[in-house]
This record gives structure tokens, C-alpha cells and sequence, in this order.
């Protein structure tokens, strides 16, 4: 790459246009993925060859109805036009991409886009559909009537993209810039009277477009954004609009009304035919329907979830059996060197093993909901559901992050970024940990199996199973309630929802999207979790008393035990002097109140970092070796016959009912995934709320423990 | 005068005024629902709320409480009102 940097063209448009698709096909695989600084808004950036050799960066940015920011995705949308984004230049071209089914309606950023001063191109996308509906839009006249080149074009087709390259080289030789609406002279003094008010305030010059917004829009996030605080710039506002008042207008009102009596003009003549009543519109008397609508949602959601769990199952098996293939070959080079050999294999692979693992179901949850997405369907999801969330701060579109906690909270976590609205968009992220995701099945599924099923029959059993998986979401919404309403203080955002056309998903564009979520989420919180096991490993292995295993070696040899299990209670020795072990017995205070002795919560302890480590880390402390699964039966047995050694409850049975429910309790609310906290703090921007939510759900999980325990024992005496 | 949150599922109406104040009104607004632009209530959620309207080229879905402030006319050329299809 020549070190002069590549001219830079910003992509804006109003929501399913059909950009980001005219964007893909614009840069092909040559794309790059960050973030804006500050805000949890992606940053899609990728190259393009417009022909010759000219290689120019396009910016895709979020989709947007007006400048008039609401929203984080907003407000980074007219950051980067104006150059405020730090150590960003405003870029040389805007190209504005426009559905050719609804012009008017599209043309309005357009409008407000001009009014920016810089120079802008047209692409008017989906002309494939527009045709099919019988509208014809005569291009060279909307390209006289606005000022600039425009081009027809159907990315979701790849027809006329060469035409895109061609308007984007005449926008950068030409530097055409999109004719402006002419404003009243009430509003042109108000707003020169704000620009030179807010000048003299923050000492920085204030181009009209920015100006308007702050004359125009009631939310201040923009001004206080600029520098233009409240005491300086509430009088200024207040006598600018009582100007523009004067004049018989009303200034949030201006704005739209004027725009489009002016689009409406430059419209005329431009598009021809009124478009015959789409087909989406009778998919939706069946889909929207009062009771079949319902229950076609139900039969997606099922089948959606019932598909990642079988899709995934195969690829997760195949990456344990890897994991435990690369374990068999490293364990015997490693033989002589125990320390080395327990790094590599419990340490290095358990650790890449354990983040691996949910990758399938992450890839597979993000390929099903963007499919979904990209149809057209999630909106209509959304506007089903909205009545359920609305009244707890939550809203129809936190239904799909939710149910994809169930399988995981990563991707649960991660499609919070469809919801507009800041709040509830927190208050979603901050929910979906709370969803029994998949990693805390091997708990409920050890438990169940070695107590509840033998002693109270298969019925109770899957009562339990079913229970504990509505015992997030029985929590999670009552606390999304309060986190909106009394600590954030909010009024429900507005809910401005649009049903988008129904159309077939675009594969590759699905795809390309899956493997950039989850390239990044492998590098940002791979290197973490990587980080967290080892420490957790290093923690349970030392430090080291080889006298100490041997003497519990020759205890078991001397009861019998054969060399397996001789080893085991070896194993076990070396676990309970370990810092971990003697973390556990310290802590087993704190959890004996949950009836944990002190084994479970060195289970409790390990299982920090990844949940599903409960069940192995029990199968070593209860010496039955590290391959013990959930299905063990002698891990059952060690379990059922475990005893207090000490202390009011000697002698008696440790894994009592309420010990049972009162762990399965703690496992379904504790925030024990450092994925899923690393995850909650790059989506929140910054530690705050993952450390929030850490705290929330911990000491829920040992409340509801403490009392699971202490009433079911009450009950049982 | 009507509410637009009182009009009936088929009913259509031409928009007299909105709540310029109202942040809601003024995304409506940018997505041109401005006076004299007619909207019809497309249909309503199966829970009751929100409410799915046509306008300007598009279906917007809007919550009951957030279209309390738009006021329309319900004129004599729009549909009759039709109960909903069961």
C-alpha cells in the first residue's frame, strides 16, 4: 500500500436499502471491523477499486432516517460527516443510497445531507424491485432536479455496480455538491444568530448543518457533545426559536416541513407509476396475524433454537474429541516432566477446549438470526413481542438476544446492537446473562441424574431441568425493570419501528457477517479467557507436596485401591493443598449457609472463568481422576456418599435435596463466564457495567442459594 | 378530530397536527407524517399494542402512547371502518 492516504467515501442511508449489501459488493473481502472511539458503534470500513487502479476507503455507516440523533448509531453517523470524530478528517464524498421503492421518504437524508455542504453522490438501490412493482424512476432528470450524479442500481443482484464505481469517480473528480432546500428568512437569521452564539461559547467555528440540529432538535446530545453547555445555550436557543416562532413556524417542524414541499417538487415527473401492493404485505395477513401470527413466531423461535442446539451438536463434539486427541499426543512427549505436561493439558488445551467449545453454537445462533434479520421477519419478531418487554424498559427487538442466551449469552449479548435505544439496550445486554445458557446444562444435567431422578422419579427430575431454566428469566425481568426505571431513571424510549420488506437473504452477505463476529469475538475475548484458565490452573496446581500425595497414594493402596484410583486420591491430595483448595476450605464459610462444604466451592471457585468446569473439577476433588463426566456413575456414588467430617451436620449426608437445588440455584444465577463478562464490557463501553452485572448476579446467586438451602432444610426437619 | 391511536384497523385518516415537542413526533415527522399526509392503520399487534400504520411509502409500527398525540381528520373518502378479520 503507497503511504498517501486513499480518498474516503462515506456510505449512508436510510435502514434496508439494501447498503450494507451495495457496500460489500462495492469492496469485496477487502473490509476491515473496529470501533468508534468511546462508543460501542462498529466501525466497517473496506477498499474498493473504482477503476484504473483508483483504490478509494469506503465507510459504511449505520442506517439512519435523519441527522437528528437519537441514538449512539446516530449521532456517530453526522460525527463522521462533520469531521468530529478525533483524528478523522470529514471524508471527501458522501454517497447516499436510496430505496427506489419509497424516494420521497429516502431523499429526506438527502436533503439534510446537502445541507452538510459536501460533495455527494446518489445510488438509488433495489431497481430490481421497484421494476417488478411497475415504478420507473427517470435518472437523469433526479439527477438535475438534486445537483449531482446518480446511479440505478440492484446490489442484491450485482446489476449496474460498474455504474457506482463510475458516479463515485465523477463525485470524487467533479466534487458535485447535492442542491439545498432554501430556508425562510426567520430560520436563516436563527440559525446564523445559534452558529454565531455557539462560535463565541466553544470557540470553535460551527457549520450550519450543525447548527440546524441544534436550532431543529429537542434532544441537547449534540450541543453538550459540541462543548455548548446548558447555562450558555438554553437562553440562545430559546430567542433564536421564539424568532423563527414569530414567523408563524415552528422550529422541530421546519425542518421536515420544508425539505419535503421541496422534495415533493424535484420528485415530480421524476418517479412514474404509484407501485402495485407488494407481496409482503399479504405474507403479513398470515405472519401478523392475531392468532396465527403467534403461533408462526413460536414455530420459528423453536425451530430456530432446536436447529443451533443440532447444528452444533456435531462440530462441538468434533472440537472435544480434537481437544482430547491433542491432550493423548502431548500427555507422552511430556512424560517426566508432570508440571510441563498438567500446564499443557489441563492448562493451555483445557483452557482453548473450554472457549472452543460454544463457538459452533455462537457461529450457528449469528447464521439463524441473521438470515432471519436480513428477511425482514426479526422486525415483524419485534413488533409481536413489544407488548410483552415494553413495560420493563425492555422492547420487542430484546426478545431475540434473550432466547439466544438460552444456547449462549455471547450472541445473546452481541445482537443487542440492533436496538436503538441506548437504555434498553443496556438493560437487554444486562439480562441475558441471566438465561440458563447451554454451559450451565452439564450442572443441572449432573445433579438431576445423581440425586433428583433416582430419589424422586424422572417426573421431578425434568420439573427441575424445566425450572431451573426459568429461573434466570424469572429474575432477569423484574431487575431490567429496575435497572430502567429506578437507576437509570428513564422514560421508555420512543419505539419507531419499521416492518421492512420481506426478501430473500442474501447468503453470502450472512456468512461474511458470522465470520466477522466471531473472528472477533475469538481474538478479543479469547486472549482473556486463554488468560483466566491459566491462572485458574495455576491456582489448583500449586504448590506442590509430593510427600503429601504419597502418603494419600499409600493410604489408598493400603485400602486396596487399585493404581487408578491410588493416583486419584493422589490427585485429590495435591487439590486440597493447592492455593485453590485452601482458598475453598477459607471461603467455605461464606458458602455454608448454601449447604457447599468445601469441595463445592472449590468447584464453585474454579468455575469462575467458564461455568461448565464444575463437573470435571468435582470428578478430581472427589478423586475419581479429570475424565469424569456428567454422566459418571462413580462421581454419582462419591457424591451420594459423601458426609460433613465436622462441625452440627457430621456424619450426615452433604447432598441433600436442598444442597442440590440450593447449588443448581447458585449455578443458574452466578456470573461464572469470562467470556460472557469480557463480551458485556466491550458491548457496554467499559468495565462499569460488567462489573455490575459480576456483582448483581453473584450475590443473587448466593442469596437464592442461602435460601433455597435454608427453607427446603427447614422443611425437611 | 381524532387521536390516531382511536382509529380502527382499515380506517385511514389525514394527519391535522402533531406534537412538534415530542421526540417521537419528530422522527415521525422526519419519516413524513406531516399535516395533510394520510395514514391508515394497517393492523395491530396480536397483544393489542403496538399499532402497524401505513405512510409515506412505508409500515411504521408506533405504541398507542406514542401516537396520543397526532391528531387526524377522518375523512369521508376513507374506508369504512372493518372489524378485524378473525
Amino acid at each position: 500500500m503507497s503511504a498517501a492516504p486513499l480518498p474516503r467515501i462515506a456510505v449512508v442511508g436510510n435502514p434496508n436499502t439494501g447498503k450494507s449489501t451495495l457496500f460489500n459488493a462495492l469492496t469485496g473481502l477487502r473490509q476491515r471491523v473496529g470501533n468508534y472511539p468511546g462508543v460501542t458503534v462498529a466501525r466497517k470500513s473496506g477498499t474498493c477499486d473504482l477503476g484504473g487502479g483508483r483504490l478509494v476507503e469506503l465507510i459504511d455507516l449505520p442506517g439512519l432516517y435523519s441527522l437528528a440523533a437519537v441514538s449512539p448509531d446516530e449521532r456517530v453517523v453526522i460525527d463522521v460527516l462533520l469531521g468530529r470524530i478525533p483524528g478523522e478528517a470529514p471524508p471527501d464524498l458522501v454517497l447516499v443510497v436510496c430505496d427506489a421503492t419509497n424516494l420521497l421518504r429516502n431523499c429526506f437524508l438527502a436533503a439534510q445531507i446537502a445541507e452538510l455542504g459536501l460533495p455527494a453522490v446518489l445510488a438509488v438501490n433495489q431497481a430490481d424491485v421497484a421494476r417488478e412493482r411497475g415504478i420507473e424512476i427517470d435518472i437523469p432528470l433526479l439527477a438535475d432536479r438534486l445537483g449531482t450524479a446518480v446511479a440505478l442500481v440492484s446490489a442484491w443482484k450485482g446489476e449496474g455496480i460498474a455504474d457506482v464505481r463510475r458516479t463515485l469517480l465523477r463525485g470524487l473528480d467533479q466534487r458535485p455538491v447535492l442542491r439545498r432546500s432554501e430556508w425562510p428568512e426567520a430560520i436563516a437569521a436563527a440559525l446564523a444568530e445559534v452558529a454565531a452564539a455557539a462560535r463565541d461559547a466553544t470557540g470553535r467555528d460551527i457549520p450550519p448543518a450543525l447548527a440546524q440540529r441544534f436550532l431543529f432538535d429537542s434532544a441537547p446530545t449534540l450541543a453538550e457533545s459540541a462543548g455548548w453547555a446548558a447555562p450558555a445555550r438554553e437562553p440562545a436557543l430559546r430567542a433564536a426559536r421564539d424568532r423563527v416562532r414569530r414567523a408563524g413556524l415552528n422550529p422541530p417542524a421546519a425542518e421536515p416541513l420544508i425539505h419535503y414541499a421541496r422534495l415533493r417538487r424535484d420528485l415530480e415527473g421524476v418517479v412514474r407509476g404509484t407501485g402495485r401492493e407488494s407481496r409482503s404485505a399479504a405474507v403479513d395477513r398470515i405472519l401478523l396475524h392475531r392468532v396465527l401470527g403467534p403461533v408462526c413466531f413460536a414455530v420459528f423461535m423453536l425451530g430456530l433454537f432446536w436447529s443451533v442446539f443440532a447444528l452444533a451438536k456435531g462440530p462441538m463434539e468434533w472440537i472435544l474429541a480434537g481437544v482430547d486427541g491433542l491432550k493423548a499426543l502431548a500427555a507422552p512427549s511430556l512424560e517426566g516432566m508432570p508440571m510441563a505436561q498438567s500446564l499443557v493439558t489441563d492448562g493451555i488445551l483445557g483452557g482453548v477446549g473450554a472457549f472452543l467449545v460454544f463457538l459452533p453454537q455462537i457461529a450457528f445462533l449469528f447464521l439463524l438470526v441473521g438470515l432471519l434479520e436480513d428477511s425482514g421477519y426479526m422486525a415483524r419478531a419485534a413488533f409481536i413481542m413489544d407488548r410483552l418487554f415494553g413495560w420493563c424498559g425492555l422492547n420487542g427487538k430484546s426478545f431475540v438476544p434473550l432466547l439466544s442466551g438460552f444456547a449462549c449469552a455471547i450472541p445473546g449479548i452481541l445482537s443487542t446492537r440492533t436496538i436503538e435505544d441506548p437504555k434498553a439496550r443496556l438493560a437487554t445486554a444486562f439480562a441475558v446473562p441471566f438465561m440458563s445458557c447451554s454451559a450451565r446444562f452439564p450442572v443441572y444435567a449432573l445433579m438431576c441424574a445423581a440425586f433428583i431422578g433416582p430419589q424422586h422419579g424422572a417426573l421431578w427430575e425434568s420439573v427441575a431441568m424445566v425450572g431451573m431454566h426459568l429461573v434466570g428469566l424469572l429474575f432477569a425481568v423484574p431487575i431490567a425493570f429496575i435497572l430502567t426505571r429506578v437507576v437509570l431513571r428513564v422514560r421508555p424510549a420512543p419505539f419507531v419501528l419499521e416492518l421492512p420488506r420481506y426478501q430473500l437473504p442474501k447468503v453470502k452477505d450472512v456468512l461474511w457477517r458470522v465470520w466477522q463476529s466471531v473472528w472477533e469475538f475469538i481474538q478479543k475475548a479469547g486472549t482473556i479467557i486463554f488468560a483466566l484458565t491459566i491462572v485458574v490452573w495455576a491456582l489448583s496446581y500449586f504448590p506442590r507436596d509430593e510427600a503429601l500425595a504419597e502418603r494419600a497414594r499409600a493410604v489408598a493402596v493400603a485400602k486396596g485401591a487399585d493404581s487408578a484410583a491410588a493416583d486419584a486420591a493422589a490427585a485429590a491430595a495435591q487439590v486440597e493443598n493447592s492455593w485453590m483448595g485452601r482458598m475453598g476450605k477459607s471461603i467455605q464459610p461464606v458458602f455454608d449457609p448454601a449447604g457447599f462444604d468445601w469441595k463445592l466451592t472449590v468447584g464453585v471457585l474454579a468455575s469462575f472463568p467458564a461455568r461448565e468446569v464444575i463437573v470435571s473439577t468435582l470428578g478430581i476433588t472427589y478423586a475419581l481422576g479429570e475424565e469424569t463426566g456428567a454422566d459418571s456413575e462413580s462421581l454419582y456414588a462419591a457424591m451420594r456418599e459423601a458426609r460433613w467430617t465436622e462441625g452440627p451436620r457430621a456424619g450426615t449426608a452433604i447432598f441433600t435435596l436442598p444442597t442440590v437445588l440450593a447449588l443448581m440455584v447458585f449455578f443458574a444465577l452466578c456470573s461464572q463466564c469470562g467470556s460472557t463478562i469480557v463480551t458485556l464490557a466491550r458491548e457496554t463501553g467499559g468495565w462499569k457495567w460488567a462489573g455490575i452485572s459480576f456483582a448483581t448476579m453473584t450475590t443473587l446467586a448466593w442469596l437464592a442459594a442461602v435460601a433455597v438451602y435454608q427453607v427446603g432444610t427447614a422443611l425437611m426437619s | 378530530m381524532t387521536p390516531l391511536a382511536q382509529l380502527l384497523p382499515g380506517q385511514s385518516g389525514k394527519v391535522v397536527s402533531l406534537n412538534p415537542e415530542r421526540v417521537v413526533d419528530q422522527r415521525l415527522m422526519a419519516l413524513g407524517l406531516l399535516p395533510g399526509m394520510v395514514v391508515t392503520v394497517v393492523r395491530r399487534a396480536p397483544l393489542g399494542d403496538p399499532v402497524e400504520f401505513a405512510f409515506n411509502g412505508a409500515e411504521i409500527c408506533l405504541r398507542q402512547s406514542e401516537a396520543a398525540d397526532i391528531w387526524v381528520d377522518v375523512a369521508a373518502d376513507c374506508p369504512i371502518p372493518r372489524p378485524p378479520k378473525p
